[in-house]
């Protein structure tokens, strides 16, 4: 029987701080055993729990992307026990990795689909990881347009700011990044909120067209009023949800909203299901 | 006690129907023999489900944190003993109570009546001193007093020492030439036998924390044990952290616990709690001359300093 | 061979002979009444008593579990790698359980065995071991389990079911594993199988007809689950709770569990305890923000748990076998059975 407990022993291969308060950081992990990484195959909206023997798990959204091989990425915000000692941990250091864990983006049904995509502050890891999936020449013809709202509190705050900037070069999709202020004077992109710039720049909704949102419950909260002013039904509304999860394989029993348990139904929900349970996250 | 009833509804529905409190926080029947439950009843038709019986042996003071507008409670004279300690600790404002004082007879032990039976108990009245009791094999009458908790047995405050109204005439106080043979007990052993008698104590302790989410002091927003950074006390059955926990909540009790004995109601595994708070009750006693919550404007023996201490370690 | 009938005389000796190959628990009196413990040596379960304080759960579900070890030594090979702490899953017989708690059991194993993943710490625990139950011939006031789909003689989730007939126990072996423990106890006087059906028949009927106290869930599922979450009677139902965990540790259906990691000196210990839904810490994340931060909502979250979400994910009934345990053993009193009444009544007012 194969135990979902044991995770996969994994090395640090680079740890990279992502943004300017260095409260998150990026680790970047390769696994110990070659056949672990076959076995770790995910898709763009998973997650998967850390897991630092003596220490604790945290889940983590994987940043990385299938189609990025030899590695996979996490960014970890800093906020308790597991995560702090996460962040003073050195490259070369043995701990491990369960998973893949929970649901991911509908790919099946976004395939030749619009897809917006609207984050905000560091939970953009996902959405990193699908925007990389989208652009991969294997799967940029499977979508249509890409429209991507990103916002942080300042320009250092915004995560994978080089990708970004090189994004927004790119034609095949487009990007509105923007923060919520900033005295740099040389800023060439949006200043405001996630909510308003999603009413300003995303596309009207049409059958053809889903949005995925990722971000604090305040963004998410004051988002869903603009998608539904752009017509976004909420069927059409996809949402990837936090909660204080333990095992992460639909066990433990903390993490559900109704009858839906976060890390096993979850973490990707469309508005619709979202509506029919108690908003208990 | 059971004639008090009336008196309290009476009350209840007077401050109800002059809209001078929000709920009146009191005891309802339960729904198995032996058993009430806390209450908050803020319209006057519920008024009837108010019952005060040797039953009603939690402690109300622990809900009263937290409530908006004026209240009313029905307090023994224990509950009223943990409003004083809540009073000086800052939880809750005495303008805000509206205290119906409820001179007590003492509380039964329900434990002690279930092991007189090889069944479940069915049945249970009271009648003055007499317990009526019934299970499916046998029917007792018993005479309350050689059933009260044991905290009742040595209670030397049954009467209210605050309140604005009461539901009947004060009781007499007992003196007790010695409040704490148990204690007496307890120190008598050699250390060994000490240690054994602690272990033996809360060896089928569950964690559930009954005794300190019913205990009136207990009311910090993250208790010691739940605290996760740093993370004091682990969290499983091993021996030691289980005796942590029991120990250092008793510690934070000393000087403040009114022998209540709501922790030892609440355990569903009958652990006498009140062998760790009660050694820290009579070193209060006999240290500081303090019993805690007879007095609304002095703060506990461990919260204050006085020139007078017999310690010198802070002259 | 389906019907045994044991002699009282005889049960001591086959419990006996049944030692070597099978680790046994059973009903023994502790100060605050009875409790499932290990039956050392020559230990006897106390067959005729009134329920446990504590369900059967532990014995496959402990409190408290090792899950995973390593070392933290970086001097060691395999040094923060985590394996499976080794334990003892020999066969291990619990006797005289109640049988709805072995009907609880089968409910859990409906989270801990499922088509994605497997608990490999239940799943073997479970397999190591034999549920011998005894009909319960004079169910106790708070026995609500012919309204759960239990009831004092099911048997489900048992090997062996036992009635007890003052001088014998007549057995009834529903399983392999239950024939395997009858053979080694070499309980083998047979009983006539048509006999012996229609005997328990008519134990189970009048056993039934003892039990007074009912709930009603036939109204459950006219409701949608957002009806119940955001009906209005909530705040009364949790008003007097304390938010112990008593009622979720007493329970033999309650599952949830948390998982901590404890280090001494080098070695490192991943663990799972017993959690409780009634706790805020049960579901506060690590920014200090909680979705059920008011004890209201945790009330909440059991009751809609065992009657309503449960229910509704499995289609298998109620996540309650009407033991009663919560029932006598919470410390105010809050009765599932009035809970589950006021669900199963309640209609939104338009």
């Amino acid at each position: 029987m194969e135990n979902p407990y044991i995770p996969y022993p994994v090395r640090i291969d680079d740890i990279e701080i992502a943004t300017e308060d260095k409260s998150l950081k990026t680790f970047k992990f390769v696994f110990l055993n070659k056949e672990d990484e076959e076995k770790f195959s995910y898709q763009a909206g998973q997650f998967a729990e850390l897991s630092i023997p003596g220490i604790g798990e945290i889940p983590i959204g994987i940043a990385s992307s299938p189609v990025e091989k030899g590695f996979v990425k996490f960014t970890v915000f800093r906020t308790g026990v597991v995560t702090s000692h996460l962040h003073n941990m050195k490259i070369g250091d043995i701990m491990g990795i369960r998973g893949p864990l929970g649901n991911w983006y509908p790919w099946d049904k976004l395939e030749n689909k619009n897809v917006v995509i609207i984050g905000g502050g560091f939970a953009f890891t996902t959405l990193r990881s699908s925007i990389i999936y989208m652009l991969d020449p294997a799967n940029r013809n499977k979508f249509k347009n890409i429209d991507v709202v990103y916002g942080a509190r300042s320009p250092g705050m915004l995560l994978y700011r080089e990708e970004l900037y090189e994004w927004e070069k790119r034609s095949d999709i487009n990007m509105h990044i923007t923060v919520d202020s900033t005295d740099d004077p040389n800023w060439k992109y949006h200043t405001g909120f996630v909510p308003q710039i999603v009413e300003q720049n995303a596309p009207k909704a049409d059958k053809d067209t889903y949005a995925i949102i990722c971000g604090p419950p305040i963004m998410i909260k004051f988002t869903q009023p603009s998608l539904t002013q752009l017509g976004y039904k909420e069927d059409q509304i996809i949402m990837s949800l936090e909660n204080k999860m333990k095992c992460g394989i639909g066990m433990c029993g903390r993490c559900n909203i109704g009858k839906e348990l976060v890390c096993k139904d979850g973490p990707v929900f469309t508005l619709e299901q979202i509506n029919q349970t108690p908003k208990e996250y | 006690m059971n004639t008090c009833i009336n008196k309290i509804r009476e009350l209840a529905l007077e401050l109800l129907d002059k809209k001078e409190v929000e709920k009146v926080i009191g005891f309802a029947n339960g729904t198995i023999p032996l058993a009430t439950s806390p209450i908050a009843i803020t319209s006057k038709q519920d008024i009837e489900k108010l019952v005060f019986n040797s039953t009603c042996g939690l402690n109300l003071a622990n809900y009263l944190r937290d409530q908006k507008g004026k209240i009313a409670v029905i307090a023994k004279g224990c509950d009223t003993r943990n409003i004083v300690t809540h009073i000086v600790e800052n939880q809750i404002k005495r303008d805000q109570l509206f205290i119906i004082g409820v001179p007590c007879n003492g509380m039964i032990d329900q434990f002690k009546i279930a092991a007189l039976f090889n069944d479940e108990i069915i049945e249970f009245s009271e009648d003055g001193d007499t317990l009526n009791i019934k299970s499916s094999l046998k029917e007792e009458k018993l005479y309350k007093k050689d059933y009260l908790r044991e905290n009742c047995k040595v209670c030397m405050h049954k009467n209210p020492v605050i309140y604005d109204v009461l539901a009947m005439d004060l009781v007499e106080e007992q003196t007790l030439d010695n409040p704490y043979p148990d204690v007496d007990k307890i120190e008598a052993m050699d250390s060994d036998k000490k240690w054994q008698h602690f272990q033996d104590l809360t060896k089928n302790c569950i964690r559930c924390y009954a005794c300190k989410n019913a205990c009136p002091l207990c009311y910090c927003p993250t208790c010691f044990v739940d605290e996760s950074s740093p993370q004091w006390v682990g969290k499983g059955q091993n021996k030691t952290d289980v005796n942590t926990f029991h120990y250092l909540r008793a510690f934070h009790c000393a000087g403040r616990c009114t022998d209540c004995g709501a922790c030892v109601q609440a355990c569903p595994m009958d652990i006498n709690v009140r062998d760790f708070t009660r050694k820290l009750n009579k070193d209060s006693f006999e240290m500081f001359g303090w019993e805690a919550g007879l007095d609304i404007t002095k703060r506990p023996p461990l919260d204050a300093y006085s020139p007078d201490d017999p310690d010198d370690f802070i002259k | 061979m389906k019907f045994i009938t044991i002699d009282k005389k005889d049960w001591a000796n086959g419990i006996g002979k049944s030692r070597k190959t099978y680790k046994l628990f059973g009903p023994v009196k502790d100060k605050n009444g009875f409790l499932i413990k290990s039956l050392e040596k020559d230990i006897m379960p106390e067959m005729d008593y009134p329920d446990s304080v504590m369900s059967a759960k532990s014995i496959i579900f402990p409190q408290t579990e090792k899950m995973l070890c390593t070392t933290l030594d970086e001097s060691q090979e395999e040094h923060h790698i985590m394996k499976r702490v080794e334990m003892d899953n020999s066969p291990r017989a619990i006797l005289g359980i109640r049988p709805y708690d072995a009907k609880a059991i089968q409910i859990v194993n409906l989270n801990f065995d499922t088509d994605d993943f497997r608990d490999p710490y239940w799943c073997d625990a479970l397999n190591a071991t034999t549920l011998i139950g005894l009909g319960i011939n004079k169910p106790g006031p708070f026995d609500f389990s012919t309204s759960t789909g239990t009831g004092p003689f099911c048997e489900e989730g048992l090997d062996i079911l036992m009635a007890d007939l003052d001088d014998k126990y007549l057995a009834k072996i529903l399983t392999d594993k239950g024939k395997a423990f009858m053979d080694v106890c070499e309980f083998e006087i047979k009983a006539d199988e048509k006999e012996s059906q229609a005997l328990f028949d008519i134990l189970r009927k009048e056993a039934e007809k003892n039990i007074k106290s009912h709930i009603d869930t036939d109204k459950l599922s006219e409701k949608t689950i957002l009806e119940l979450h955001d009906a209005p009677f909530w705040d009364d139902v949790a008003f007097s709770c304390i938010n112990c965990g008593t009622c979720t540790f007493v329970c033999p259906t309650c599952w949830c569990f948390d998982i901590q990691d404890e280090t001494k000196q080098k070695s490192s210990i991943r663990f799972r305890n017993w959690d409780t839904c009634m706790s805020s810490l049960f579901t506060r994340h690590a920014t200090g923000h909680n979705p059920r931060a008011t004890k209201t909502q945790r009330v909440r979250q059991r009751f809609m748990h065992k009657l309503k979400y449960f229910f509704d994910k499995y289609d298998q009934g109620i996540m309650c076998v009407g033991c009663g345990r919560c029932v006598k053993s919470c410390p105010v009193n809050i009765d599932i059975r009035e809970v589950c009444n006021i669900m199963n009544t309640y209609k939104k007012q338009d």
